[in-house]
């Protein structure tokens, strides 16, 4: 009975979300690197045998997921179907195959039922090393950044590529971390295919063919449902960011036709000289995110929810091309929903967010033992977040990472980890952009080394000559702010030392507020004073 | 208190009922009244009066009193707490308002954080700062907490929490301002290093704003009921079961009532762990389901797994990160909003979800004809036949299908062109694979396969689900045990006197200290048995465990060491000991990165009588079907003519083919084609596979 198998198709298609939620489970319990077991920077997915995403992990974060969903495609252009066998597993970290730097690294295992290749899992993660000069902007070239894998296989029928590790182990600074964050990716894909087998044995399914049809299908006609409801035309946007040494325009013009929404970066500036290029995989993520948060936030995010959506652009630094320099792509690619969000808000007035903080305030620091003394070297990687911008109906969230899905890490867990005090991680009052919604606030944070340590630090701050705006007569949120605790200013990006006894002190961005202030309620205000979110420059 | 003839009475306040068991040698007399909001112990008192007389006895008899109870939960859940000071480290004052700076939902632009159960005005920050090593990196600024002390009881606070960076480590800061604010405050005062002492600020810090905040209210509470009790006559000890499975005194629950917090569901553990017992069922999934959420706990060697964290209070659709972290350690187990109210509904994809959004009990499920016209999954039970309508709750609730079906028809039949029983089948699959893919996700985070565990299930509408939910997961045998209905209240009865000390020591093995951590150790198993034994003279027995991880991941998992002191040499056991625990976890070993210590637990208990093993009987007698009904089986994807049979008219030893459904005053077990169900030597009914 037709409507029996209905049943039966919607209740596997939450398994097989089940399914990749236990193969980023098992991710995020292994991995060794910190941004992934403390700030769930991480993706996992399953594919059809043709590569097309079916579904996702709810954990996980859009810079990851979307480049993910078209990374696999990558894959199997490089792998010829007759090279792929049970037990292989793929790698890459080629920043415009897999999701956008070095740093991520994807893996991709096929999986066969008897010799019929059914589909392929695949993970993400963002490793805490790869060689080269490190997590930062500093490199001229995608060569000076680390070690490059291509398209490769990382396991042949179980057989572990001892090269590629060998290799592995004498390019990059935490080889244990590293080489363990590889056979972590590895497994957990392993885990969702044992689970997939599994499920297709027990509904006695010979492949994913069905089920896929059916998800996709379904997803298709429910996105298109939701762009036919939408206003049709074209509206443009840009917005000035910091930059490296100039400031970089983003600009975009979307337009929402009869069945797809497209995006055109043209008009952004041009490849910058910096590491803070975006590979144009990475900002077709975040493109496509914005979108989906304003047109279809509830449905499923697969290959067919994304196909609705199209992100085109000349080469400039959304779309830069290889050798361009991207370690630091975030700090660009975090703007890009916001720029898409201004579009959108011309075409639904009243109903989209002002601009926030954008790229999160993420520091590596470098720790050492000054010169002759005893103390211990580390990396340490902190992820921060700025505030978010007012919503039309609601204040911004404070201290929110926006658009990136990442947590920060306890920073008990932190100063652990290497040689530094967190003398102060707290909000940031008067940071938010004033409207009838206020802006979301940022933070203040105040780094030292430990006793007889010293630092260097990896600057990767936007939005500190260009604030986030506000929307509808909403003021824009605080500029962020990076000095040095006896007033000394610092650039916002690359890499500077910061000498023992002294203290780094960021006060990363407040969102911008959304309408006119005059209308915002004196409760609110009322509150704001109260709580010391606004002190009228009395703190 | 030896255990032996001793008459105990279980008290469980829930949401909706409170439940009474008693124990008389071995005969256990229940009932369940309405709570009293306004009175919580009235309710009680009512209760023992109740089943007090069934029992024929009077209220001096009663030689122990075990409360669990929600109020703790509703008081973090509803905010009527104390108004509560927080005294901090300076920089870190918002530390439970960034929470971890992330969204938990990512598509919704518009979610709304949960407030911080302090807010910001009430924070405090005082200078003084001890290190990740547990060095003092900055003194505390004692002047200043004497004139916080001045303001805070200038302005009238309820309760006073401090949470300092790392205190964990060194608990000297804390414990000093405490002194100091003891000093000049008559307000109850709790730290974090004594109510939470684990590494993560965030959690450790809400955990102890949680106490504080609850602490005024329930001592005041656990006060009353205790005179209360007295002024009736029952003049004996009460103790409280906490969330961890064990009991502690009322003083002791009075410091610290965030422990209290779960205590309700940690019983149903405890009944659940006791039926492993009996039936000496090693590997077992306990599945709790009621009106508005299911609960899946693991039990190993008749045990609860548990945890040192949990999260309560979630706002937004159950999801993670919705609510706030409580880090104590706690029976772990999976809630999920599926209850015999849940209802059902269609989203944009044309695809049939299920809860957390519930019918409760007013209106309730359509079927219930009080106003509800939302499909809720009684209604979809009942549509399918395995409910009879004119016997719902010993036929108290008479049940319309018209009305069930309307519902179903109206909300998801017609909008994705079903038919009424399609539709409703649909439904139950759903809520059913949600219930399962929670248990798989959950066993997962545990390193462990559910397929060859047995499940026990209780709680109102588990029986009608369970063997659809053993038919998922690959499980073999279910058993419905008697009494199911008040599940909690008969585990407090048998649970023991326990408490688990916990403390955060990040250490490398490799420059594994034992002097060190013998003390340490001696000084929780100090704490754990002091708790203890203001329950119990009897022998107590104890666990040590560390959570130990590779160096640079953030997840620790539990490795079980000896109990004794430990010398240099133990470092390659520790070694050996964790490595073959994370490969039971995680596949295989990793070799090469450093293997550290994060957190040491002592849980002590006192050994209680073990049940009389009765052996599981999976074979029985077949029993003749009697009256049948056309009832939808899953499986086979239709309506099959299905045996009714009544519970009180099937002997022990009675085998039931399947399709049946077994019928009960509070509920029916659905004994789908797969299985059949054999009626065990003490009457509870076990569900095996045919087969197997």
């Amino acid at each position: 009975m037709a409507q029996i198998d209905e049943i039966r198709l919607q209740v596997m298609w939450n398994r097989l979300i089940s399914v990749v939620e236990e193969q980023a489970m098992t991710l995020l319990r292994t991995a060794f690197s910190t941004s992934v077991r403390e700030a769930g920077d991480l993706s996992a997915g399953v594919y059809n045998a043709r590569g097309e995403m079916l579904a996702q992990a709810v954990t996980g974060t859009p810079g990851h997921v979307n480049t993910m969903a078209e990374a696999v495609g990558n894959f199997l252009a490089a792998i010829p179907r007759q090279e792929m066998f049970a037990g292989d597993t793929y790698v890459t970290n080629d920043p415009w195959l897999g999701t956008g730097h070095l740093h991520d690294i994807t893996m991709v295992t096929p999986v066969f039922k008897g010799a019929e290749l059914i589909g392929f899992f695949a993970c993400t993660a963002h490793v805490v090393d790869v060689g080269g000069r490190g997590f930062g902007a500093d490199g001229k070239s995608v060569y000076e950044e680390g070690i490059q894998i291509p398209i490769m296989k990382f396991a042949e029928r179980g057989e572990v590529n001892a090269v590629l590790v060998q290799l592995l182990r004498a390019n990059v600074r935490e080889p244990n971390q590293v080489v363990g964050d590889f056979y972590s990716l590895a497994a957990c894909n392993d885990v969702g295919k044992t689970r997939l087998l599994e499920m297709l044995d027990e509904i006695g399914l010979p492949n994913l063919e069905t089920l896929g049809e059916f998800i996709l299908s379904r997803t298709r006609k429910a996105t298109l449902e939701r762009i036919a409801a939408l206003p049709k035309g074209s509206w443009s946007n840009d917005m000035l960011t910091d930059g490296y040494d100039d400031p970089i325009r983003i600009a975009a013009s979307v337009t929402i036709g009869e069945d797809r929404v497209s995006v055109d970066f043209d008009g952004s500036s041009g490849i910058s000289r910096w590491g803070i290029n975006c590979p144009m995989i990475y900002t077709k993520a975040y493109a496509c995110y914005a979108i989906k948060c304003v047109v279809a936030p509830d449905i499923p995010n697969n290959a067919a929810s994304l196909a609705a959506f199209e992100v085109t652009s000349p080469v400039n630094v959304v779309n830069a091309v290889r050798p361009a320099p991207v370690s630091l792509r975030h700090v660009i690619g975090h703007m890009v929903p916001d720029v898409v969000l201004g579009a959108l808000a011309q075409a639904l007035p009243g109903q989209i967010q002002a601009e926030g903080a954008g790229a999160l305030w993420n520091v590596h620091i470098s720790a050492r033992p000054v010169a002759g003394a005893e103390g211990r070297r580390a990396e340490v990687l902190m992820f921060n977040s700025g505030g978010m911008g007012a919503r039309p109906t609601l204040d911004g969230l404070s201290a929110t990472a926006f658009p990136s899905g990442v947590m920060t890490m306890p920073i008990e867990a932190t100063e652990q980890t290497g040689p530094i005090v967190i003398w102060r991680k707290e909000l940031r009052p008067d940071s938010g952009g004033d409207g009838a919604q206020r802006g979301g606030l940022g933070q203040v944070i105040e780094i030292a080394a430990a006793q007889g340590h010293e630092f260097e630090f990896s600057a990767m701050f936007d939005r500190v000559t260009e604030p986030p705006r506000g929307r509808d007569g909403g003021a824009p949120g605080a500029r962020g702010v990076v000095e040095l605790d006896d007033g000394t200013k610092m650039r916002p990006k690359g890499w500077q030392s910061v000498p023992a006894g002294r203290r780094l002190i960021l006060k990363a961005p407040g969102g911008g507020g959304y309408g006119d202030p005059a209308e915002r309620a004196p409760e609110a205000r009322a509150l704001d004073r109260r709580r010391g979110y606004v002190t009228d420059g009395k703190e | 208190m030896s255990g032996t003839g001793e008459i105990r009475l279980g008290a469980d306040i829930g949401g909706t009922f409170t439940d009474i068991a008693l124990d008389l040698r071995g005969a256990i007399h229940s009932t369940k009244v309405l709570t009293n909001y306004a009175a919580p112990e009235q309710a009680i008192l009512d209760g023992i009066g109740i089943v007090l007389e069934e029992a024929g006895i009077g209220w001096g008899e009663i030689d122990i009193v075990i409360h669990g109870t929600t109020l703790a939960t509703n008081a973090l859940i509803e905010r009527r707490g104390a108004r509560t000071a927080l005294v901090t480290t300076e920089g870190f004052r918002d530390v439970i308002e960034m929470r971890t700076e992330n969204r938990f939902e990512q598509y919704d632009l518009n979610i709304r954080l949960p407030e911080p159960l302090i807010p910001r005005e009430d924070r405090f920050p005082v200078k003084g700062r001890i290190g990740a090593g547990g060095e003092e990196l900055q003194p505390l600024d004692e002047a200043a907490l004497e004139a916080l002390a001045e303001r805070i009881a200038a302005e009238g606070f309820g309760a006073v929490a401090i949470g300092f960076i790392h205190s964990y480590m060194n608990p000297a800061h804390e414990e000093r301002a405490r002194e100091i604010l003891a000093a000049r405050l008559d307000i109850p005062i709790s730290i974090s290093s004594e109510v939470s002492p684990q590494m993560r600020e965030f959690e450790r810090f809400n955990t102890v704003c949680a106490n504080a905040y609850v602490r005024p209210q329930m001592a005041d509470y656990l006060g009353r009921l205790q005179v209360r009790l007295k002024e009736m006559g029952a003049d004996c000890p009460v103790f409280m079961i906490h969330s961890g499975g064990g009991l502690i005194s009322v003083e002791t629950a009075s410091a610290f009532p965030v422990r209290l917090v779960e205590s309700g569901p940690a019983g149903g553990a405890i009944f659940a762990a006791d039926i492993a017992a009996r039936f000496g069922l090693r590997k077992v999934l306990s599945y709790d389901m009621g009106g508005t959420t299911a609960k899946i706990c693991l039990i190993e060697e008749f045990q609860p797994q548990t945890a040192r964290s949990f999260e309560v209070a979630r706002t937004y659709r159950f999801c993670k990160g919705s609510g706030m972290p409580i880090s104590i350690p706690v029976i772990e187990m999976i809630e999920i909003g599926a209850g015999g109210g849940s209802l059902a509904w269609v989203d944009a994809m044309g695809r049939i979800q299920t809860g957390p959004e519930s019918a409760g009990s007013e209106p309730g499920p359509a079927c219930y004809q009080r106003g509800g016209t939302r499909p809720a999954i009684t209604d979809a039970d009942l549509v399918l036949g395995k409910l009879d309508p004119e016997n719902f709750a010993g036929g108290k609730i008479l049940l319309s299908v018209d009305e069930a079906s309307a519902a179903i028809a109206r909300e998801v039949g017609e909008r994705l062109g079903l038919d009424g029983v399609a539709a409703a089948f649909g439904i139950v699959e759903v809520v059913d694979e949600n219930m399962a893919n929670a248990a798989r996700v959950h066993a997962v985070e545990n390193g462990k396969n559910v397929s060859d565990n047995v499940m026990i299930a209780f709680g109102g509408a588990a029986p009608l689900h369970a063997a659809r939910l053993c038919e998922k997961l690959g499980i073999d045998r279910c058993l419905v045990p008697q009494g199911a209905g008040v599940g909690s209240a008969i585990g407090f009865l048998k649970a023991p006197f326990g408490y688990e000390a916990l403390a955060s020591q990040i250490a490398a093995l490799s420059a594994f200290d034992a002097g060190a951590v013998n003390a340490m150790l001696d000084g929780l198993r100090e704490t754990a048995e002091g708790f203890v034994r203001m329950g119990t003279t009897g022998e107590i027995r104890r666990e040590v465990t560390a959570f130990m991880r590779y160096r640079g991941q953030g997840w620790e998992i539990p490795v079980p060491l000896p109990d004794r002191a430990f010398a240099a040499d133990d470092r390659a056991m520790i070694e050996t000991a964790f490595k073959e625990r994370y490969a039971r976890f995680f596949g295989r070993a990793v070799e090469g990165p450093e293997i550290e210590f994060v957190t040491w637990s002592v849980k002590a208990q006192d050994i209680r009588p073990a049940p009389a093993r009765v052996a599981l009987d999976a074979d029985g007698e077949a029993k003749p079907a009697g009256a049948a009904r056309a009832v939808f089986d899953p499986a086979s994807g239709r309506a099959l003519e299905t045996a009714i049979v009544a519970r009180e008219a099937l002997a022990p030893r009675a085998r039931v083919a399947g399709p049946a459904v077994i019928v009960e005053r509070e509920t029916a077990t659905v004994v789908t084609s797969p299985f059949d169900a054999v009626i065990q030597p003490e009457g509870s009914i076990l569900l095996v596979r045919k087969g197997a």
